[in-house]
């Protein structure tokens, strides 16, 4: 079973339909218990980085034993930015510091919010995106966005080069909206699932 | 900087009534196209990068309809989906989040009470509130663009390019303007008023009203500045498949998700 974590972050429904399209058992749960239990957790989110507070509180723990056993995680949208050290959104907010960098807010070059299909570059070694070519076309929206790290295994242009996804062990962040980004993004859950 | 790889959205909207999607002439005489569900599919499958729904009638009656509606389109839909039509609180915008929605537009109770573009902004996020303006200017120039509400019956007393100003300060994520002098016309886009509109906002600015051929859809991403295009009849009866219109614009030079 995959627990999708709700912590109150909007709206979250579409994950689930994804997952399910797939054939894939997954639970809405805001509940410790059920998180410990599950085998897989997605943290999807959009909305502001307020809202990650409780993932700081009731479910840090069942969070860290997740990241700790290794169980494959994956954070969405604001819930990859979550995995870094913070966000220039919420600065009184701590991220969980698994990433290196802090989210900050597009420049004023560009239209903010970043909203629509935008392409990634790939990096071969991803396993999330095993099978998905550079040049792909992914669905954002967003306003804030993660720094390129080590740990970036996709990046996307716009104001500059950002992190589109974050690899490190078992713990994967996609800053892209893979329940809405069609066939490739379908494609990248599935490799998630298949993990 | 590099924004010009994030493409240009090419969106079909189903006028939906009475859970079916039907297509209004200058919002009048209706057409039967089809079911929603299926027709949200076919349109994702063929190239659409987005889906709106617009519950054309919305009457309180129809609400229970409208979110059963909604949640067969959602179940099956993998590309972003918007929802509109007799959203006139937080709780309405709440279902039909919950029925599977990822943005809601809002129009006429926009108008009637502004505060609640901030409303469901703060709740699910400013990406999730479109704030649909109905623009009629006439012979005029766009800035004498006024805003009209009840499906294009009833002038609201504002001017578009001040109230789309105010929409994005109380926190709108997009605005879809739609001309009405255009709408049902296929006459084209209404380019200088998309324009007028794109120069004054932040926020993505999606064109609606008088999409006839493809060329339409390039001149009001090049001169209109649109970073999307909506459209319906067109796609329904497929006069125009949306394959057929994205490599027309491809050769204009306008990024578009192709292929899909």
């Amino acid at each position: 079973m995959i627990a999708i974590v709700d912590y109150g972050a909007g709206n979250i429904s579409s994950v689930k339909k994804a997952l399910e399209h797939l054939g894939v058992t997954a639970e809405v749960t805001s509940d410790p218990r059920v998180i410990s239990q599950a085998e897989k957790l997605v943290v999807p989110g959009v909305g502001h980085f307020n809202r990650c507070q409780p993932l700081n509180r009731q479910l840090r723990l069942p969070l860290l034993e997740a990241f700790s056993e290794g169980k494959p995680f994956l954070g969405i949208c604001v819930g990859m930015q979550w995995l870094f050290e913070g966000s220039s959104e919420a600065p009184e907010i701590s991220g969980a510091g698994l990433f290196q960098g802090e989210c900050s807010r597009f420049p004023a070059a560009v239209k903010c919010p970043h909203v629509g299909w935008n392409q990634i570059d790939v990096c071969e070694h991803s396993r999330l995106l095993n099978g998905i070519p550079s040049g792909a076309f992914v669905y954002y929206t967003h306003s804030y966005r993660a720094p390129v790290t080590e740990e970036t295994v996709a990046s996307t242009e716009y104001g500059g080069a950002f992190s589109a996804a974050v690899e490190r062990d078992n713990i994967f962040g996609v800053q892209f909206h893979p329940e809405k980004s069609g066939a490739t993004g379908l494609k990248i859950l599935e490799n998630f699932c298949g993990l | 900087m590099g924004s010009e790889r994030l493409t240009k959205r090419i969106i079909a909207c189903l006028d939906v009534d009475g859970g079916r999607v039907v297509k209004g002439v200058q919002f009048e005489q209706l057409r039967d196209a089809g079911d929603p569900a299926q027709l949200a599919r076919l349109h994702a499958s063929a190239g659409a990068d987005e889906i709106v729904l617009l519950d054309i009638t919305a009457t309180s009656a129809g609400h229970r309809t409208l979110i059963d509606t909604v949640a067969r389109t959602a179940k099956e839909l993998f590309v972003p989906f918007t929802v509109g039509g007799g959203i006139r609180t937080l709780d309405d915008a709440a279902q039909v989040f919950d029925a599977g929605a990822d943005k809601v537009s809002i129009n006429s109770a926009a108008i009637a009470r502004p505060e609640l573009i901030g409303e469901i902004a703060n709740r699910f996020g400013s990406q999730a509130v479109i704030v649909a303006v109905d623009g009629k200017r006439g012979d005029r120039p766009p800035e004498a663009a006024e805003v009209y509400v009840s499906g294009g019956r009833t002038p609201a007393g504002r001017r578009v390019l001040e109230w789309v100003r105010e929409a994005e300060e109380r926190g709108a994520g997009e605005i879809l303007l739609t001309s009405m002098d255009r709408d049902g016309t296929a006459s084209g886009f209404d380019c200088e008023l998309t324009s007028a509109v794109a120069n004054k906002a932040s926020i993505p600015v999606i064109a609606s009203g008088g999409a006839g051929n493809a060329e339409h859809f390039v001149d009001v991403f090049c001169r209109g500045r649109a970073d999307a295009a909506l459209a319906a009849s067109i796609f329904h009866f497929g006069t125009h498949a949306i394959a057929d219109l994205k490599q027309t614009l491809l050769k204009a030079g306008i990024p578009m998700r192709w292929p899909c």
